[in-house]
């Protein structure tokens, strides 16, 4: 009971506060109003009741969103963590080599999402970009606007380029805590290298790995500037993921109830999901079940 | 102070006070029974608040089905979530 005795510290909490329900708490009850209305404009609405749920729940292009958005995410994750694990296992120790490469590494992040989108929707036109018109020179025919694959392509080699660079830093910062007394144990016990990431420094990393997993579980879940820039949801729907459909819902067709509903949905899938990912990464090698 | 943009319905208004109702009262009782963390029918240990926070979810999956899966009224699902969430605080 001792920790109750002074609760100051519940002050320094309250600006954060503040400022989370400004910009969360207070949005996402509007959304839940808009949901269960049909709005017209300014003070004109009708209570639908659960009506807009209803519709999106049998709304087939959504779940084909849906989908899509769940390919694109695993297959982010899949590329991104084991890359940025060994690139971090790669970099210098110390020298100079640190600070060079963790800059040149820190450089996409720093690009505003919108542009890394033009950036790549440039670099690989066939006509004028650099990849695109070396590939097409190979013979192979690369069109992003025209082949959904290659669109695919495109849209996978951007983001593992755009974000790979934060799961290596993460790692990177995980990696320099591990004590060189570890280190050194290994060594004395003959350990091999697998031995010694598998036994030491994977164990080690499990904080910032969560918390990259969940960041770019997040980020790739909820991704829209860089797709809507690169290929506006095309060819046809191929990569229309959940966010560019809901603005199209939303902004497009002004449907505020159902975009409402369908964001309330989209809101609940992300928390399970990283409810889920949360649980499962702090449980694992504590030696019991999740 | 207007709120007409927040588009507020006695539903809506019904439903958060309802949440902020629970949550104050899950901190009164946090603060009179500190809660202990442990493990019933649920795959994790649990405190009381994570099984409030998971029950609150899956109550949410379950309106969700009840939606998309039957014709019937939302108001039926509500008891039926009522139920489960108390399961999982007790057992959870």
């Amino acid at each position: 009971m001792e920790k109750w005795d002074n609760n100051n510290a519940w002050f320094l909490v309250l600006p954060v506060f503040i400022i989370v329900a400004f910009s969360a708490i207070i949005p996402l009850m509007t959304v839940v109003n808009y949901s269960v209305q049909d709005i017209f404009g300014p003070g004109e609405r009708i209570f639908v009741g659960s009506e807009w749920f209803k519709e999106t729940l049998a709304n087939r292009r959504l779940h084909e969103a849906l989908w899509r958005q769940f390919l694109f995410s695993g297959l982010v994750l899949l590329i991104e963590m084991p890359l940025g694990v060994m690139i971090a296992l790669a970099m210098p120790k110390r020298g100079w080599g640190v600070s060079f490469s963790l800059v040149t590494l820190a450089l996409p992040l720093l690009i505003p999402w919108n542009v890394i989108g033009t950036i790549w929707l440039i670099f690989t036109r066939p006509d004028i970009g650099l990849f695109g018109f070396i590939i097409n020179s190979m013979g192979i025919a690369f069109d992003h606007t025209a082949s959904p694959l290659d669109a695919w392509i495109t849209l996978m080699l951007m983001e593992v380029w755009h974000w790979t660079p934060l799961v290596v830093l993460l790692a990177y910062a995980g990696l320099r805590a591990i004590p060189e007394v570890y280190y050194q144990a290994a060594k004395i016990d003959g350990a091999s290298a697998w031995a010694t990431f598998r036994y030491i420094q994977l164990p080690k990393m499990r904080g910032v790995l969560t918390i990259a997993l969940l960041l770019r579980f997040m980020d790739s879940f909820l991704i829209y500037a860089e797709p809507f820039v690169l290929t506006g949801g095309g060819p046809g729907n191929s990569t229309t993921f959940l966010s560019i459909y809901l603005v199209k819902l939303a902004v497009g067709q002004f449907d505020l109830g159902p975009a409402a509903a369908f964001s309330i949905i989209y809101f609940l899938i992300v928390l399970a999901l990283c409810f889920v990912f949360y649980q499962v990464l702090q449980n694992v090698g504590k030696g019991e079940r999740v | 102070m207007d709120l007409e943009w927040m588009a507020w319905t006695p539903v809506t208004a019904g439903f958060f006070i309802a949440i902020g109702g629970m949550l104050v009262g899950m901190g009164i009782w946090q603060y009179i029974s500190p809660t202990i963390e442990r493990k019933g029918f649920l795959p994790i240990k649990t405190t009381r608040g994570d099984r409030f926070f998971i029950g609150l979810l899956t109550s949410a999956y379950i309106n969700i089905a009840w939606v998309g899966l039957t014709s019937w009224s939302l108001w039926f699902a509500v008891p039926i979530c009522i139920v489960w969430l108390i399961i999982v605080l007790r057992f959870g």
